[in-house]
């Protein structure tokens, strides 16, 4: 009996290693391939292991084109990224704060216009929104990138952040309000130093869907020195382009480089958002 | 600013105030767009000079345009295909998964990694080089003696399932809701259907499924719903190529409003998907009474 358990112990571990194997293989290979020499990738692509080790596809890759290198794109990656996650932690807590602490008429229409918005993806929006923001004159500019997500206009956010603020005692609020403190008080004092971890995960995904964003990016960003990664990345497919493969690998592990790191180190918190608020990633 | 003062510490007033953020942006970044686009749904336009109104011309031209038809058709098959398969991997997975070892946090990264990037423009450029006829994926067919030289981007009939193979290998998302859902089934069900003398299999299809079916439908609405709206993936790898057999509808959208610079069609387009999206999810919500489980415990 003992025995037949170990059997099928080593059975499970066998099969759900390798299956995990395949999973992340298409990965290793990329990253593999990136220190192959570029003219041996193809003929060698059933092997992992490099014959020899380069670093010559990241010296390539990151010359980037005309003349702008990785390293600018990188620069307006991060700093789309970080200033569109700023904007959408700081307003979808505001607005978080008000469905959870507060009752008022017309609250049902709103809290559902939230769930709307959840539905309601950037791909139905992204001509509607172009047309819109061409009126404004915002095309070939970052503001589409950037000033919408300081209007709470991801439902997740606001939906995970208010979730979070129900969960803590209204005592808190009611003892704060008794000193003395205002809502705004309260808010900042009270409600901000102890959401601490649904900000994490907040921040996590959306700094995670910024960083990959590619259709905005596609539609509003003209000129090439304003390119993010994502954009930079598909001039390796384009027609045209010398198909250097190492050059595109080498660069396209880099620009999942911040996404992995964080997939490492903060785990915990992207699982905990995935299974309590459960809704995409 | 005194007022504003006094209504954020008015209690009647201030849940108004601390929502103002979504109210503005829910007006300006949705509903007032969706508006214009209604307006330009009715209109020639190419962006470059002003719109013309044309009344239903874009509708007419819509119900006469063949490779419109073919991006419904393209789009409903990889959606009815990739969520259903990738639903039932995540289920099995995170069957597997449940059973608790030292490895336990290994495997669920393993297996949840592709989720994380499987949207980004490099695993896109990653999976149309894998296809290639020189690619990697050949290259270990032939490897366990499979000759093959297939072009599988090339070929009308395998282009959709490199993007449906794309899809279902991000399942890890939908694993770990089905992980937290199965991880809240109390254990003492199993431990009285072990009394009853239920089976392994008697014990999945009678208790663990039912109980997992409200978490099954909500994964569906939602992956169904982003099943439609796939872009970035099939942009970067296929074009809409070969023949149109990969033309998501997104896909076409965007050729038609920013390629062919019939943006006023496009717009129209970006109505018709809404009304597609809203009448798929009524109908799923219509079949849940037949199928979901809502009886509590």
């Amino acid at each position: 009996m003992k025995e037949k358990k170990r059997i099928g112990a080593v059975i499970y571990h066998v099969l759900v290693f390798a299956v995990g194997i395949i999973m992340v293989y298409p990965l290793i290979w990329m990253f593999m391939s990136s220190f192959k020499d570029t003219n041996t990738i193809f003929t060698t692509a059933g092997t992992l292991i490099p014959e020899e080790f380069t670093l010559q596809n990241y010296a390539t890759g990151w010359k980037g084109f005309a003349k702008i290198n990785f390293g600018v794109f990188f620069k307006n990656s991060l700093f789309i990224s970080v200033v569109a996650t700023i904007g959408t932690l700081i307003s979808s807590a505001i607005v978080g704060y008000g469905f959870a602490r507060f009752e008022f008429k017309g609250k049902g229409i709103l809290f559902g216009a939230m769930l709307l918005s959840m539905m309601l993806p950037a791909q139905v929006l992204m001509i509607p929104q172009y047309l819109w923001y061409q009126k404004l004159n915002w095309v070939g500019s970052y503001m589409p990138l950037i000033v919408p997500y300081f209007f709470a206009i991801q439902g997740f956010f606001v939906y995970l952040i208010s979730n979070f603020i129900s969960g803590i005692p209204k005592e808190l609020d009611e003892a704060a309000k008794i000193d003395g403190c205002s809502y705004v008080q309260i808010f900042t004092r009270v409600i901000m130093p102890l959401i601490k971890p649904a900000l994490v995960t907040g921040g996590i995904f959306s700094f995670m869907w910024r960083w990959d964003d590619f259709l905005s990016a596609l539609l509003y960003v003209n000129k090439s020195a304003k390119y993010p990664v994502s954009l930079a990345l598909k001039l390796f497919c384009d027609p045209g382009s010398s198909s250097d493969y190492g050059a595109m690998f080498a660069m396209a592990s880099l620009s999942i480089l911040p996404s992995v790191l964080i997939f490492i180190f903060f785990q915990k918190y992207l699982v905990e958002g995935i299974s309590t608020s459960g809704l995409k990633g | 600013m005194n007022r504003l003062r006094k209504a954020i510490n008015q209690e009647k007033t201030a849940g108004y105030i601390f929502t103002l953020p979504f109210t503005i942006g829910f007006l300006l970044f949705m509903v007032v767009p969706m508006g214009i686009s209604l307006y330009y749904s009715f209109c020639k336009y190419d962006i470059l000079s002003p719109p013309v109104f044309t009344g239903l011309d874009n509708l007419k031209t819509m119900m006469a345009d063949e490779t419109f038809f073919k991006s419904i058709f393209v789009t409903f098959y990889f959606a009815l295909v990739s969520v259903p398969l990738r639903l039932i991997f995540a289920l099995i997975v995170a069957m597997l998964l449940l059973k608790n070892s030292k490895m336990s946090g290994f495997y669920r990264a393993a297996y949840y990694l592709p989720s994380i990037i499987g949207g980004s423009v490099a695993v896109s450029i990653l999976w149309k080089r894998m296809f290639a006829t020189d690619g990697v994926i050949n290259r270990l067919l032939q490897g366990v003696g499979i000759d093959c030289h297939l072009s599988w981007l090339g070929n009308t009939k395998t282009a959709i399932w490199v993007l449906i193979i794309l899809a279902v290998w991000q399942f890890g998302s939908s694993m770990l809701i089905f992980l937290s859902a199965l991880k809240q089934i109390p254990q003492t069900l199993y431990e009285a259907a072990d009394v009853d003398g239920a089976k392994g299999f008697s014990k999945f299809f009678r208790i663990t499924l039912p109980l997992l079916t409200p978490t099954i439908f909500f994964n569906l609405v939602m992956q169904m719903i982003n099943g439609f709206l796939a872009f970035t993936q099939s942009y970067i790898i296929t074009q809409g190529k070969p023949m149109n057999s990969t033309l998501f509808y997104t896909v076409y959208m965007y050729q038609q409003s920013f390629e062919f610079y019939n943006t006023g069609y496009g717009a129209a387009m970006a109505w018709v998907m809404l009304l597609i999206i809203g009448a798929v999810t009524l109908v799923l919500f219509a079949t849940k009474r037949f199928w979901v489980y809502e009886g509590g415990l």
